[in-house]
């Protein structure tokens, strides 16, 4: 049965949850204010082996933003790993200016949406619309 | 100095920071995000800015002290301190950062020392005049006032 967007309430909507993949303490800091602002519930993690595990013991989160130069496991292996675990999560890689080779592979790693860092609220809430558009 | 000089002083100290490169639009996008909720945001932001850039300016230290340097983890610093400076709007910090890891690319020794040098300066200054910026902002709320923005 269709069922309208128009016709889920914001009460009825659950919450939006997100996990924000980054080694900086800083960025990291910024990326989860930006979020908790927007009301999304959300959890962080240093690197991108750490955001493998956390799906693997069984979480999941509707927004992953993914830093894409992380030690263990870069964002791209990451995002590799998510989409061949069948992690269907909007994933918006968010990175400083790189080479056109290196966003590229990026996006071909995964990625729903690819942000240039630092984040700021309308980066994040195009992100969030483009994830509301593909519902 | 009344309440309605301190104002008009830390509007003046602030825009001047922004002039002299000091601070770019990203520092704005952090005030933006602080309200009555979490009034402290800035201040805990830089903070922590500070702290983490410190301990990276020892690690590049004493990276670049060694005997046989190991450009790839004076280049991970680097990364990293150029990252938070990008995030809190430390414009000039964040440009020496990059010259810094060409240098590092190049495994040119006498620039990184030089970048490294420069970095620390940069640091000190808007380290400084952050402080500054923020006993004045505190000054003011002590008087009873709000702080201006923009």
């Amino acid at each position: 049965m269709a069922q309208s967007r128009h016709a889920v309430t914001k009460e009825q909507s659950p919450k939006i949850t997100a996990l924000v993949v980054d080694d900086n303490m800083v960025n990291r800091t910024i990326h989860q204010r930006l979020l908790d602002n927007l009301g999304i519930e959300n959890e962080v993690v240093c690197n991108g082996k750490e955001a493998v595990d956390v799906h693997c013991s069984g979480k999941n989160f509707d927004l992953i933003l993914m830093d894409m130069d992380m030690p263990i496991m870069n964002g791209i292996e990451a995002t590799r790993r998510l989409r061949e675990m069948g992690i269907r999560s909007m994933i918006a890689g968010v990175s400083t200016r790189a080479m056109e080779q290196e966003i590229q592979a990026f996006k071909e790693a995964g990625l729903d949406d690819y942000q240039e860092k630092p984040l700021t609220m309308s980066k994040l809430t195009s992100i969030i619309r483009k994830m509301n558009h593909n519902d | 100095m009344d309440l309605v000089q301190l104002q008009r002083q830390l509007v003046e100290y602030r825009t001047s920071l922004y002039h002299e490169g000091f601070l770019d639009e990203q520092f704005t996008q952090l005030q933006e995000l602080q309200d009555e909720n979490n009034p402290d945001f800035v201040v805990e932001v830089v903070s922590l800015f500070f702290e983490d850039s410190e301990r990276l300016l020892n690690e590049l230290t004493k990276a670049l002290e060694q005997q046989n340097i190991d450009f790839k983890k004076v280049d991970a610093h680097v990364h990293q301190l150029k990252g938070s400076s990008s995030s809190i709007g430390a414009q000039r910090v964040q440009r020496i950062c990059i010259a810094f890891r060409n240098y590092c690319e190049e495994q040119n020794v006498q620039g990184c020392l030089k970048c490294l040098q420069q970095v620390k300066n940069e640091y000190s200054l808007v380290k400084t005049k952050l402080e500054f910026m923020f006993q004045l902002e505190q000054q003011i709320l002590t008087a009873g006032g709000s702080i201006p923005m923009q």
